[in-house]
């Protein structure tokens, strides 16, 4: 039992992680249309960011405000000069240039820091507490953390004039625009925040899986397995798919160790938990491609 | 005094197609002009030009300052508020937002805030549902709702694309006679573009006849009406 | 989206242009087929050389099974490093463990890769876009960790992965392995090509671009689009299937790591570079991604020296600036770009 809620705690905090990831996805399909392949490598780009302020002698929570703001402008800039002048071409050259940032930013995290695994510390205090048993501290501060920004983020779309211009806009352009709202603006705010929340799920994440430059890939996964079954246009769902997919990736390892030991029979354990992230996603895609919480979209012919 | 709107030569394209071949009319401030003609006339179309929301040549002057080729959202900072075919409402948000969204451009909060209780006063329909998703007002309900969200912009022109279009006789009335009052009291010029002739004609004060994308007509709307053969061949009635 | 490989002309103009195409393709081909002959005895070309010419071709072989889905089929695909690796996987597990001869072995994995394309070909059927790329993306994602799956382990050796060996030529043939290994690949090459050539010019390719242009048009004008979009999955993960299995003979050793998602995006970026609806263009992109990978470092040491770079550049960041160039300047790739010229010099 006391396996159990270990599990299902660890897997509440990966699925914090999974849930600002899926968000991200979420923001960016929302207003764009597309998919950010590459969100994963501009996440991992900003941990490391964090990572050398704090080599610089900067404290965590320093650094990751002004890592956030930088990937926001890196963001932006994305969106303004490489993505923008492509909005009308086929899919598939959007998604090869997704694919071009991807291996840039990968590339550039590894050619300037090197491939070797760093440490990054957990910036929350180790301190031991009734329930030390179930869950440590950097994972209760993974949870906290992504509360905190899910509340800030979902107050300032709900409660904010800009907010709300970046959501019409994203609803519905065409009327955005005779509005008087500038849309294209507003994409690359959303494609900024975006990489801001990036940016903290990337630092969060780092001290649990040490910082590497292959750090995001299967985690990248896993937060589109959370935005597919929570539902890719819509951001509450996103935010639960990214949580069922932590606990649900968890407790399937759990099932199939305890299989295992009391039947001697392996069928599923902690190696194949990408397996069952891509499992989740063909099976999503390919029974409810709207999720949990979205709505079938009717294409015109 | 200075044209509101003033049109010339304008030409219009979806992709390769042109849908005008050089329109040319001018808006004094304050009236309400209509652009009649049968289905794919170009009605739509030249509002759509006006908001530089399709392919365009030609020119085009708001108040004297010229316009065309400006992106939309700077033509409607300009004062120029559209309520387009379909009524454009947000749907996944109340009306409240839908309202709201409308003022974001507004330096002035407190005149934006006059706005607000005028538009009340016409449609204090409004007023009741502003909590509700505007999704699942009823068309009439949506059409008020897209002429509010036009009035919130503090335009000095207003373009409408068919408003009548879909809703009962009995609520259309009442939109277009509020539609007469905004445009006295608050002083806001119209261009209606409308399928329904008669209500139209009824309304404004003058008139275009578009044809496959040429003005084939124009003059006072009281001329207009009582002109059979125009009626006949151009309006259908 | 618009190709340059096949345009509608009359019946009379297409086979004159098909008989003039032929002969000085043949004659590459013979020239090429020759190169152990004349390089090698004199030295002119090592085995190495043969080596990286070898790979060359089977990564333009893996591209143009890509590019007849993608390209030609519009269908988005980010894991053909998933095909990829079964094809070289059951190569490898056919020689090490049922000690199979290699050139049986490619028949088999090309069987075995349609299978597995066709039916993730099934699911595939209603996604587009966007999700398709997620959906292959995600296979590509989980290759590896698939590959080391405990209950495989008996057949593919775990991490540890299969060794296997180049066959020696036949008939005690004055060529090196490396030289005969060149022959087969270049063998298997122009079948394939000539394959796909054919495929496309027939009712099927017709039909295959016609889902890719407008698959809701070809429905209602009788194509069954689904029977269409999961038969040329198949066949093009066969195409890259078997550019796995000579892989894996070439280079002697199959992994499970050897097959990440690094794999997937070079065949991907050989696509785009080479020309994503142009059978020549295969040929560029596989040179292309053969060059980068093993000329990458080098490029980088040259370039870092002459405008004194701080940092190395690795080939991951070369292929993503020219994937995002490409899709600026010359969407269709290199065999694109020399099309376009080509018609502008023949004022057409």
């Amino acid at each position: 039992m006391e396996q159990l809620l270990q599990q299902v705690a660890s897997g509440l905090a990966n699925g914090a992680i999974y849930a600002c990831l899926a968000l991200a996805l979420v923001m960016i399909f929302v207003s764009t249309d597309h998919i950010n392949f590459a969100q994963g490598e501009l996440s991992m780009f900003s941990a490391y960011l964090v990572w050398q302020l704090m080599q610089w002698g900067a404290n965590f929570w320093v650094a990751l405000p002004i890592v956030a703001l930088l990937s926001f402008l890196i963001g932006v800039t994305v969106e303004r000069v490489i993505l923008r002048p492509l909005h009308s071409a086929p899919v598939l050259s959007i998604v090869v240039v997704f694919i071009g940032l991807l291996a840039i930013f990968h590339s550039l995290a590894g050619a300037i820091w090197g491939h070797t695994i760093k440490d990054f510390p957990s910036p929350f205090p180790n301190i031991v507490f009734a329930g030390s048993g179930y869950i440590g501290p950097h994972q209760i501060g993974m949870i906290l953390m992504t509360i905190v920004l899910l509340v800030a983020l979902f107050s300032f779309f709900r409660f904010t004039p800009l907010g709300l211009a970046m959501r019409a806009a994203a609803q519905n352009p065409a009327s955005a625009r005779l509005a008087g709202i500038r849309v294209d603006w507003m994409l690359a705010l959303g494609w900024g925040l975006a990489a801001a929340i990036g940016a903290v799920a990337g630092s969060l994440v780092a001290p649990a899986v040490y910082l590497e430059p292959n750090m995001m890939a299967s985690i990248l996964l896993y937060g589109f397995a959370g935005a597919l079954v929570g539902g890719i246009a819509s951001p509450g769902g996103a935010v639960v798919g990214g949580f069922i997919v932590g606990v649900l990736e968890n407790l399937i390892a759990y099932f199939g160790n305890l299989l295992e030991k009391s039947t001697g029979v392996y069928v599923i354990g902690n190696g194949e938990k990408l397996t069952v992230a891509l499992i989740i996603v063909i099976t999503v895609l390919t029974l409810k491609p709207s999720g949990l919480f979205g709505h079938v979209t009717v294409k015109r012919v | 005094m200075v044209a509101l709107l003033e049109v010339e030569g304008l030409k219009a394209f979806y992709g390769q197609t042109q849908a005008l071949h050089g329109v040319s009319f001018s808006l004094e401030p304050g009236g309400i002009t209509t652009l009649l003609g049968a289905n794919g006339a170009g009605k739509t179309t030249t509002l759509r030009a006006i908001c530089n929301m399709v392919r365009t040549q030609g020119s085009i002057h708001f108040d004297g300052r010229p316009i065309a080729g400006l992106a939309t959202e700077e033509i409607v900072r300009c004062g120029v508020g559209h309520v387009p075919e379909g009524r454009g409402t947000f749907t996944n948000l109340s009306v409240d937002e839908n309202l709201r969204v409308a003022s974001y451009t507004r330096s002035d909060k407190a005149a934006a805030e006059r706005d607000r209780e005028m538009v009340y006063e016409y449609f204090p329909i409004l007023k009741a549902r502003l909590g509700q998703q505007a999704g699942t007002l009823s068309g009439g309900e949506q059409q008020m709702l897209a002429i509010s969200r036009a009035l919130m912009l503090g335009p000095r022109l207003m373009l409408l694309d068919e408003p009548s279009f879909g809703l009962a006789p009995l609520i259309v009335q009442e939109i277009f006679r509020i539609m007469r009052r905004i445009n006295a009291e608050a002083k806001v010029g119209m261009l209606l573009v409308e399928q329904n002739a008669a209500l139209a004609l009824e309304l404004a004060g003058h008139a275009y006849v578009l044809e496959t994308g040429r003005i084939v007509m124009s003059g006072k709307a009281s001329d207009v009406k009582s002109n059979e053969a125009i009626r006949k061949s151009y309006l259908g009635y | 989206m618009a190709t340059t490989a096949t345009t509608a002309s009359s019946p009379v103009t297409a086979a004159a242009r098909a008989a003039g195409h032929k002969w000085w393709i043949w004659l590459m081909v013979a020239g090429l087929a020759l190169l152990p002959l004349l390089g090698g005895k004199t030295g002119f070309i090592s085995n190495y050389g043969f080596l990286q010419l070898s790979l060359m071709i089977v990564y333009a072989i893996a591209v143009l099974g890509l590019i007849l889905l993608t390209g030609f089929n519009g269908q988005i695909s980010l894991g053909h490093g998933a095909f990829f690796a079964v094809g070289a996987y059951t190569s490898a597990v056919l020689i090490d463990q049922a000690s199979w001869p290699y050139w049986a072995t490619l028949p088999v994995a090309a069987i075995v890769c349609f299978l597995v394309g066709y039916i993730f070909g099934m699911p595939a059927l209603r996604l587009e876009g966007h999700y398709l790329a997620l959906a292959t993306f995600a296979l590509a994602v989980a290759v590896p960790q698939f590959l080391k799956y405990r209950h495989f382990e008996w057949f593919t050796n775990g991490v540890q992965g299969i060794n296997i060996f180049k066959p020696d030529p036949p008939f005690g043939l004055p060529l090196s392995a490396d030289q005969w290994m060149y022959l087969i690949v270049l063998f298997v090459a122009v079948l394939m090509f000539w394959i796909a050539r054919n495929l496309l010019d027939s009712r099927t390719g017709r039909a295959m671009m016609a889902i890719r242009d407008h698959s809701m048009a070809a429905s209602t004008m009788g194509v069954n689009v689904a029977h269409y979009k999961t038969v040329v999955f198949g066949i093009s993960a066969l195409f890259t299937g078997v550019a796995g299995a000579l892989h894996a003979i070439i280079f002697e050793f199959v992994a499970p790591d050897s097959f990440r998602f690094e794999l997937s995006i070079a065949i991907l970026v050989g696509a785009v570079v080479g020309g994503i609806a142009s059978l020549p263009g295969a040929v560029i992109g596989g040179i292309f991604v053969q060059v980068i990978e093993k000329y990458a470092d080098a490029l980088t040491k040259k370039l870092t020296t002459a405008v004194s770079l701080p940092l190395d550049l690795e080939p991951w960041t070369i292929y993503g600036i020219a994937l995002i160039l490409l899709m600026y300047i010359m969407p269709m790739g290199i065999a694109g770009g020399l099309a376009v010229l080509w018609r502008k010099l023949r004022g057409s």
